[in-house]
């Protein structure tokens, strides 16, 4: 027996509503929902607030539940997705603790030691991890202790307790229902049957008959619950890619609606992203139709970032653009290339590029579409139309020749009529002293010969013009000194 | 009591002075600078009323931007008319790595742009050149030039000029002498309407290094 006093503190963090909230969390509240279990005779595991209010109750046969409300959702429990939802509440809670370990169905073990100082002391972890997890559309039980075993039990018996000492540990645990062991239900109904019903009863019997009754790993198990013997743990290693799904409990028609289920992908996002120490640049949607037809939309932002409000936002602006063809059953959150955000770089960005505020051009682009927002560059370049070009804001290059230029040009230039051989723009155009050639362009077979004016027209604007050398030397407008 | 004790009273406003809290961004036009108390109000939103395109409303703001484009924050062009051509921008000072170009596609889409550009606090200007009729929306875009301390410019046609208006600033330009400007203010937040003077043509003010000014 190792003479050890356990400074390590466990926390429990169990979803006992689960089965239920993997579809609740996706829609809202007011829509009764409850999820059946599986049988030949088919009953009402679990319902949301909305469906015991108007009469269900678990264990209610289905068909009586349908027969009581005509538009009560039932969804069949959903062993794949509750697992799915384990991992991602560990990847989120990963942030909180590299230690995390996953006990399924519906609990993880969260070594909180180590983290107590860097949350500001348990009280203040715990309230964090409850407003996280309540964002997330989970209702949670803490329970703590110095081993992990002993989390476990006094969280599935529902008290929210934390034992701080080793020496506490036997007294907190007495009064627990043996059914709180993760052992064979016949080696239960065994110790039911010696009138063995409660930890205190178990941990009363002598030793060396406990492991002739229940076998050296039932004492085992003890000795690791009470820390009397090391209980090393199967860590959870987060994934390197993100890919989390939420299945909707009733199908929506209208983009917007779908934010709520999003944001919650978007909280798991920024949670999983936070303990890795990471941010995204782009992040993809996909929203999943019947048959198998889906809608993508990819948010990306000009720098990484992890930063939930700011994430919301882009989706806001992209949803509310979006003009749904179907009804979507599913989403779906993927970000597959991260890069190294360390917490204190997200601060020194300086301070129009605060947490929470969103990159105006990210913003822009979310709803205009990436093609809307650009910069331009000045190249050098003889012909006018080359030498300014869009480039990435940001990015621009500065060539200009320094001759005297008008402040607009035309996209594309624009003939001029002619009166006795002279252009006329509302008006005869008056040319100004100073001619300048252009000749170049050969190589590329874009090639141009024109002689530049500067023009004034009547009423007094004034007009960048140009008169081929070649073919009919028809006269263009092709920019306006403003 | 004298008339300068009387001026230092906290409770006494004098006409012609912009309240303190508000910047002025030089415009690089001296007499036009002194019309305007200083320059052009950043964290405010200015109309430029024109009779016509080509008239040299542009060119009246570029020293400013070129001044703006020196800082971190965006110039904001939303739905130009043209293109903005990058060798002028240059040869007049313009950081072009400042300039950003938004294109939205409809006329609702763009005044969102207006709004969130100036909102945004990332942009030292926001150029527009809106369609619209409507005060509640200028008084809006006033509001959020005021929230993002940006330099709001929207280029009007002439007949908006009855029209009523929550901006700072309402300027109007017509052709001056000479292939000139002449700018004249109808409304200033603190002051009163003024002008017009008089810009020189367009060749002379190349870079608006040295403008030529006269005033009547």
């Amino acid at each position: 027996m190792l003479p050890c006093r356990h400074m390590v503190h466990w926390l429990c963090i169990r979803a006992p509503q689960l089965p239920l909230e993997i579809f609740a969390r996706g829609g809202n509240k007011e829509q009764p929902l409850a999820v059946s279990d599986e049988g030949r005779r088919a009953s009402v595991l679990l319902c949301n607030e909305a469906a015991q209010g108007r009469g269900i109750c678990p264990g209610m046969p289905v068909a009586a539940a349908r027969a009581l409300i005509r538009d009560l959702i039932i969804q069949p429990r959903d062993h794949k997705a509750e697992q799915a939802a384990l991992h991602s509440l560990a990847a989120w809670a990963y942030q909180f603790s590299s230690q995390v370990s996953l006990y399924p169905p519906c609990a993880l073990l969260l070594e909180v030691q180590g983290s107590l100082t860097l949350f500001g002391g348990r009280v203040a972890l715990l309230k964090k991890l409850r407003t996280g997890l309540a964002e997330l559309g989970y209702q949670v039980q803490f329970a703590g202790a110095p081993t992990p075993l002993a989390a476990l039990s006094l969280a599935r018996c529902q008290c929210e307790q934390m034992v701080e000492e080793q020496h506490q540990l036997a007294a907190a645990l007495a009064p627990l229902p043996i059914s709180v062991l993760d052992w064979e239900q016949t080696l239960l109904d065994r110790m039911d049957g010696m009138g063995v019903r409660r930890l205190g009863d178990v941990l009363r019997l002598p030793r060396d008959g406990l492991a002739r009754r229940l076998g050296q790993q039932s004492l085992l198990y003890l000795d690791r619950m009470l820390g009397r013997q090391p209980d090393p743990q199967n860590l959870y290693r987060p994934p390197t890619q993100f890919k989390h799904r939420l299945q909707l409990p009733a199908e929506v028609e209208h983009a917007q609606v779908l934010l709520f289920a999003l944001r919650r992908l978007v909280l798991e996002l920024c949670g999983w992203l936070q303990g890795l120490g990471a941010g995204v640049q782009t992040f993809d949607i996909t929203l999943r139709h019947r048959q198998g037809r889906y809608t993508s939309l990819c948010i990306g932002m000009h720098k990484e970032s992890r930063d939930a409000e700011q994430f919301t936002i882009l989706l806001r602006e992209r949803l509310e653009r979006l003009a749904l063809q179907e009804s979507v059953i599913a989403v779906e959150l993927c970000a597959e290339r991260i890069v190294k955000l360390e917490a204190q770089s997200l601060d020194l960005f300086g301070k129009t590029d605060v947490r929470g505020e969103v990159d105006l051009l990210d913003r822009l682009r979310a709803r205009l579409g990436d093609q809307a927002v650009k910069g331009i560059s000045a190249v050098a370049e003889h012909r006018p139309e080359y030498a300014c070009c869009y480039s990435e804001p940001g990015h621009s290059q500065k060539d200009s020749s320094g001759r005297q230029r008008p402040l607009w040009l035309l996209p594309v230039p624009r003939q001029l009529k002619t009166r006795s051989g002279r252009p006329q723009l509302q008006g005869e155009l008056k040319l100004q002293p100073g001619c300048e050639r252009v000749e170049s362009g050969w190589w590329d077979e874009q090639d141009v010969a024109r002689d530049y004016f500067v023009a004034i027209n009547p009423s007094g604007s004034c007009y960048w013009i140009y008169r081929e050398l070649t073919g009919e030397r028809h006269w263009y407008l092709q920019g306006i000194f403003e | 009591m004298t008339l300068d004790t009387l001026l230092q009273r906290t409770d006494v406003w004098r006409g012609g002075r912009l309240p303190a809290a508000v910047k002025a961004v030089p415009s690089g036009f001296t007499e036009l600078d002194e019309l305007l108390g200083g320059g052009w109000p950043q964290g405010a939103l200015t109309e430029i009323i024109m009779s016509r395109q080509g008239i040299g409303a542009l060119r009246l703001l570029i020293p400013a931007l070129a001044r703006l484009s020196q800082g971190d924050r965006w110039i904001c062009w939303v739905a130009p008319p043209h293109i903005p051509y990058a060798p002028a921008l240059v040869n007049a000072g313009v950081d072009l790595s400042r300039i950003l170009l938004v294109h939205p596609g409809a006329q609702q889409d763009g005044l969102w742009a207006v709004e969130q550009s100036l909102r945004s606090g990332n942009c030292a200007a926001v150029l527009a050149w809106p369609a619209l009729d409507d005060k509640a929306i200028l008084r809006r875009l006033q509001l959020a030039a005021e929230a993002g301390d940006a330099l709001g410019v929207l280029f009007r046609p002439r007949h908006f000029v009855q029209r009523p208006s929550a901006s700072a600033l309402r300027i109007q330009l017509a052709p001056g002498i000479n292939g000139g400007l002449s700018v004249s203010i109808l409304k200033r937040r603190g002051g009163w309407a003024a002008g017009p003077v008089h810009l020189g043509p367009v060749n002379t003010m190349k870079a608006a290094a040295t403008p030529a000014l006269s005033s009547c």
